[in-house]
């Protein structure tokens, strides 16, 4: 098998599969072959995730992690699924019944969706939309009301202050989170995912033309990862769970596999912002240098993706949770001001001619008013005098 | 500068996960079944019968006094008091519980028992790995469960052993002497006058 072959190993099994259903149900078996591999291969990668991650994070705090169940505690996903399975349904009597249930089938349903445009190798796409982009974000906004409808149904404070912090969390890191992927649009011209992939899966000698290398491309896909792990509700921007003042927040009062359902989607949404993030910036599935682009491109777009993961569970297991108003402050003071003047940025690069001058100007153009604009929110910041105890002496 | 506190975080996190693949210093985790601490000396977890010599129900110290039945502050201890008195490993009559029931369950593990027993008969034993598929019959001991050699309880605490079979043996030396010094008395008033004991004696009461 040449390699060629094995990069199209998947699409040609699908054409060969579609061979034996009758013409009138091809479009709707083709569908379903496209749908099923992502139904299939994304939870698993999030069974992958579960262990990974509290094995990385046990090893951070200088532990074991997870080892009894399997080889090197590797089945304990198979574990945790048999006791969410067989765990009591409990719902509360005062809740509201429909949208108590609805709303994680929902989360789980609008996290799926956003994989129907995200490509995961070469034409390997379920759907290629003129406006992949834009349906992402527009599916990836279905969470925040799946999020409210898990806070609001359960009738509880503590899963209403949670949901009311979700809604207000995700809504504000949506605009940085848009913003940061418009230069990658402005840059492609496109708004179709696949275009944006193709687009960098060139080379110049042996380095790739992805949009992260450079200046612009470089601080919006910080930008993103940032409002990606605070769309994602991933600590260092866990608020609306914060067990320790909301005991986990939105979904206190789900159980079972409810609240697998709740871990499941939270995982999806965030493999599918990172996944947007390979898209839009890594170069998707494209390989890292032009000498190994024999490896199957689907591979590359699972490793950038794992890579993303161990990002974020390293972020996870270093800083603790921000306060409510730090959270606000960050996103509308700094994020959003960063977001516009990074397209800014992304203008200036495009009406400039290429060279060492247009990587030099447009580097200043971001560091200085960045550093700038810390200073003076550092400055901004009331000092708070050192506290006396007036009766614990 | 802007994110230096974030860039030291995550060096020191990197530092803590590659290192615990490296040195085996930083993994302070006992994987407890397979891995055990040694017990310290002090240690203890549930109170045990201590008996001497090789009969468990010939040796038994404890000689049902209930002291500890009373103190015992969540009341998991039961005696029975027997009628008769029998001899015990010093050669002296004594009486026996017939019944001696701990509850496991129940037991909080104070050692004022221990504390407030005179005989010496009730002891801490470190075995703590206690529980049980049988949630009523295995969690209240018997007393011949709760029995165990004078041997054993100088392999778990040697140096409490070693002082309480000290003071034990000079009490059993004091008696002794004292019984053998009364045996000689008895002998000698019973050789000059027979008929003064008699009287001295209930003078004494």
């Amino acid at each position: 098998m040449t390699p060629e072959t094995i990069d199209r190993i998947f699409i040609i099994w699908k054409h060969w599969l579609l061979s034996y259903a009758p013409a009138g149900v091809q479009p709707l078996f083709s569908a379903l072959l496209s749908v099923v591999p992502v139904l299939a291969v994304f939870p698993l990668l999030f069974a992958i995730t579960t262990v990974l991650e509290r094995k990385g994070l046990g090893r951070i705090q200088n532990r074991y992690g997870p080892n009894r169940v399997g080889p090197y505690g590797f089945f304990q996903p198979i574990a945790d699924g048999v006791k969410s399975l067989t765990k009591e349904d409990v719902v509360p009597r005062t809740a509201d019944q429909a949208v108590h249930f609805l709303a994680p089938l929902l989360l789980v349903a609008a996290a799926f969706l956003a994989y129907a445009v995200l490509p995961v190798g070469r034409n390997m796409v379920v759907a290629n939309l003129n406006a992949g982009v834009l349906f992402f974000f527009a599916v990836g906004s279905l969470v925040e009301l799946a999020v409210f409808m898990a806070g609001w149904s359960s009738r509880n404070k503590y899963s209403l202050l949670g949901a009311m912090r979700a809604i207000a969390q995700m809504i504000s890191y949506e605009v940085p989170l848009v913003l940061a992927s418009v230069v990658v649009i402005m840059a492609a011209g496109s708004l179709s995912t696949v275009t944006i992939v193709n687009m960098q899966a060139s080379y110049t000698g042996i380095w790739p033309h992805w949009f992260v290398f450079t200046p612009w491309g470089f601080v919006g896909f910080v930008l993103f990862m940032i409002a990606a792990t605070a769309e994602a509700n991933r600590s260092p921007f866990d608020l609306p769970e914060g067990e320790s003042e909301i005991v986990a927040g939105y979904y206190i009062e789900y159980s079972g596999f409810k609240f697998a359902l709740f871990f499941l989607g939270e995982y999806l949404g965030m493999f599918a912002t990172s996944g947007m993030a390979i898209t839009l910036f890594l170069g998707g599935w494209a390989a890292p240098f032009s000498f190994l682009t024999w490896v199957p491109s689907y591979f590359w777009f699972f490793a950038k993706l794992l890579v993303l993961i161990a990002g974020f569970i390293w972020v996870r297991g270093t800083l603790p949770r921000l306060r409510m108003d730090q959270l606000m402050n960050f996103a509308w003071k700094f994020m959003l001001p960063m977001t516009l003047l990074n397209i800014f940025v992304a203008g200036t690069w495009h009406f400039m001619a290429a060279g060492s001058v247009r990587w030099l100007v447009c580097a200043v153009l971001i560091f200085a008013p960045s550093v700038l604009l810390a200073l003076g929110l550092e400055k901004g910041k009331k000092k708070i005098a050192a506290r006396t105890y007036r009766f614990a002496e | 500068m802007l994110g230096e506190g974030i860039v030291k975080g995550l060096a020191e996190t990197a530092r803590n996960f590659l290192g615990s693949y490296v040195s085996k210093d930083r993994l302070t985790t006992v994987q407890y079944p397979e891995e055990r601490l040694p017990q310290i000396e002090a240690a203890r977890n549930f109170p045990f019968l201590v008996y001497d010599g090789e009969d468990w129900q010939q040796g038994m110290r404890c000689v049902s006094c209930l002291i500890c039945e009373k103190e015992c502050p969540p009341k998991c201890i039961s005696i029975e008091k027997s009628k008769d008195k029998k001899l015990d490993a010093s050669g002296k009559p004594q009486f026996y519980p017939t019944v001696f029931n701990i509850d496991v369950s129940v037991c909080m593990s104070c050692q004022i028992c221990v504390e407030v027993c005179p005989f010496d008969a009730i002891k801490m034993d470190v075995d703590f790995e206690l529980s049980t598929k049988d949630r009523f019959g295995d969690l209240l001991w018997n007393k011949e469960r709760l029995s165990k050699s004078n041997e054993y309880y100088r392999e778990i605490h040697p140096t409490e052993a070693a002082a309480v079979d000290a003071q034990l043996a000079e009490e059993r030396a004091k008696l002794e002497a004292k019984s053998k010094l009364a045996a000689e008395a008895k002998a000698a008033a019973a050789a000059t006058v027979p008929a003064q004991p008699a009287v001295g004696a209930t003078a004494e009461k």
